[in-house]
């Protein structure tokens, strides 16, 4: 078997204008084949607009999109062949069994008659919807509807999968299931684009394109982006909390606190220095002190101090609503 | 009533046909607390907050609301109450300043009073500059914190939130929860569904729903320690997709998910557990960096509450959960 050593997305200078407004700036990048690719931002910042951009869906204002070495400006219906779109609000029919509306993308997507069946049966074993293929889409639950969502999208078999934050609004365990099939799908060699506002499902992706006001202002694996943070990360775990947080966030010495779950984060210049002074700052205003430790910085934290440091050096200026 | 429930539910019931959403359900939500409400899709979530909202009567049990009794005062109850969902309904076409003007006058409110609240919560809301932007060209987390305003704005003292923070970026849903901890400190009770099992750590009281009825309940730490059968191991591979499917396939493997890169396994005893899963690990030749005891998350809870019982994505949605 020879494997095609070209990438299987490549954005180049991709740009994207609603009247005076640059919703996609110069974006370029590559996602090698195999790779699962999750571009991450702020909401505004351009994610479904460089989506349907890649999918043929709206026209950029300038740029190109080459999918498994296809230009999609000269050959739409080839790249249409070899990809998966999956929308925020995908299309099925509600009055439509799970079967019925394979069935009609089957059609949609010119499914040879004789290869539907199979495909069919497939794709509703490995989203576990078999027991339920005379269900109305109407009466299925949200993360079974995105499963079915996925295996329309994925009924004429393609090897570029394009999803916009497909987990949305969909329960923990559902969650879990989505990203074992995506998993399973890249084994067999799809290579993913996927946007989402989950940070441990960014984390666990090959590359993280961080996308904040239309710009791509980093794309990189996961681990290398978590060691790029300015400062070192201290968590507290203190009670009460709406004290804690007002002591810590009020105090010179933190760049930025963050409430994450039950506990702050904390990024300072020197954790050693910072953990006794801020810890007798608590106990001083009677705030219990259950823990403080320096902790390697999760995504979320990256996330919060490389957006915290663009918009306090633009002063928010020129943002308008896209903050 | 006591005068420190804000909610009391007894045997609060809702049938559709033979299919009960809501199944007896008994709990009381102290006032001026955050009260969060987890469960998968389908679960009857949404049914018990409309019905708790007097929008939807129940066909068994009682409720009462701030003193009122669901069914018989829900005019009363409407007045007194704020209710925003995902599907909040702003006026596009109007501007940020607009929409709030709309609902004071919705809500009665006299024009001195209407602007006082509306400069009010455009500073607490950090809104200050987009006053006169179109609610429509606002992201995703400004429109949130918009349409919460417009929801509250008559000043209520219980605020119903269903999944009010669904597809919103992590920065946005940060400062959202930051608004809801405001209430709290007024004296405003809060109860909030959510499918961010991070956001559920905020609430001073949870409790999982599950095909009509609630299986847990308590403060997130008390049912992180209670709840989870079994002890969980954290396991870190740069093989991580190999890794969980050889870990999926042990005997002495309860569950095992991702969670962010790492693998989570919930086994019944670590100690006995670990020698086999290394063993398994090394016989495929993937490489561990680290395996170890965890205390567990609250995703890692739901997931193991919803599995015990069979279930995944709840197969039978209620008809009131359907959007």
């Amino acid at each position: 078997m020879t494997v095609d050593p070209s990438p299987a997305i490549v954005v180049q200078g991709l740009t994207r204008r609603f009247g005076d407004m640059l919703a996609v700036k110069d974006l370029s990048f590559a996602v090698p084949r195999g790779e699962i690719f999750a571009l991450l931002g702020p909401d505004g910042a351009g994610k479904t607009t460089t989506l349907r951009m890649l999918c043929g869906a709206i026209t950029p204002s300038r740029g190109t999109v080459v999918i498994d070495g296809v230009d999609l400006r000269r050959d739409p219906e080839a790249v249409h062949a070899r990809i998966a779109y999956m929308p925020q609000r995908f299309s099925l029919y509600e009055d439509l069994t799970v079967q019925e509306n394979l069935d009609f993308y089957a059609e949609l997507f010119g499914v040879p008659r004789d290869a539907r069946a199979a495909r069919a049966r497939r794709l509703l074993e490995f989203s576990g919807l078999s027991v339920f293929t005379n269900r109305r889409g109407a009466d299925l639950s949200g993360g079974m509807k995105q499963k079915l969502a996925l295996a329309c999208a994925l009924i004429h078999e393609p090897r570029v999968l394009l999803l916009d934050e497909p987990t949305a609004g969909v329960d923990p365990v559902s969650r879990r299931e989505f990203w074992r099939i995506l998993y399973e799908l890249n084994r067999e060699g799809a290579t993913i684009l996927v946007s989402t506002t989950y940070m441990d499902e960014a984390d666990r992706c090959t590359t993280v394109g961080l996308l904040y006001a239309g710009e791509l202002i980093a794309a990189e694996d996961p681990g290398v982006m978590k060691r790029r943070l300015h400062g070192e990360v201290v968590e507290f775990v203190a009670e009460p909390r709406a004290a804690a947080r007002r002591i810590i966030a009020g105090s010179t010495e933190v760049r930025s606190a963050t409430l994450i779950g039950d506990r702050f984060h904390a990024v300072v210049a020197d954790a050693a220095a910072a953990i006794p002074l801020l810890t007798r700052r608590l106990a001083a205003q009677g705030v219990l002190v259950r823990n403080a430790v320096a902790i390697p910085a999760s995504l979320e934290d990256v996330f919060v101090s490389m957006i915290a440091e663009r918009r306090a050096g633009r002063n928010g200026a020129g943002e308008g609503a896209h903050g | 009533m006591g005068e420190d429930a804000a909610v009391r539910a007894l045997d609060l019931t809702r049938a559709f046909g033979a299919f009960l959403a809501v199944d007896h359900l008994n709990f009381e939500i102290p006032a001026g607390t955050v009260w969060g409400f987890l469960g998968p899709n389908g679960a009857g979530k949404s049914t018990t907050i409309r019905m708790l909202c007097g929008i939807l009567s129940p066909t068994e049990g009682r409720a009462e609301v701030l003193g009122y009794d669901v069914a018989r005062d829900h005019e009363r109850i409407k007045a007194r109450i704020g209710y925003m969902s995902q599907r909040f309904s702003l006026n596009d076409d109007l501007t940020v300043a607009e929409n709030l003007a709309f609902y004071a006058g919705v809500y009665g409110l006299s024009g001195v009073e209407a602007r006082d609240r509306a400069g009010e919560w455009i500073a607490r809301a950090g809104l200050r500059g987009r006053e006169r932007l179109l609610a429509g060209a606002l992201s995703g987390g400004w429109k949130q914190r918009l349409a919460l305003g417009c929801a509250v704005l008559h000043r209520p003292r219980m605020v119903f939130l269903d999944e009010p923070t669904s597809g919103v970026d992590p920065v946005s849903r940060r400062e959202f929860w930051e608004l809801i901890g405001t209430f709290a400190e007024d004296g405003v009770t809060v109860m909030v569904t959510t499918h961010y099992m991070d956001e559920a750590e905020h609430c001073d009281t949870l409790a999982f729903i599950f095909s009509g009825r609630i299986i847990a309940m308590g403060a997130p730490a008390e049912i992180k320690r209670r709840e989870m059968l079994g002890e969980l191991l954290e396991i870190v591979t740069p093989r991580y997709a190999e890794a969980l499917e050889v870990l999926a396939a042990l005997p002495e493997v309860r569950e095992a998910a991702l969670f962010g890169r790492a693998i989570h396994v919930t086994v019944a005893n670590s100690q006995v557990a670990l020698p086999t899963l290394r063993e398994a690990l090394a016989g495929r030749g993937v490489t561990v960096d680290r395996i170890a005891p965890v205390p567990p998350s609250l995703e890692d809870v739901f997931v193991s509450l919803v599995e015990r019982r069979g279930g995944s994505a709840g197969p039978f949605p209620s008809p009131g959960d359907r959007p």
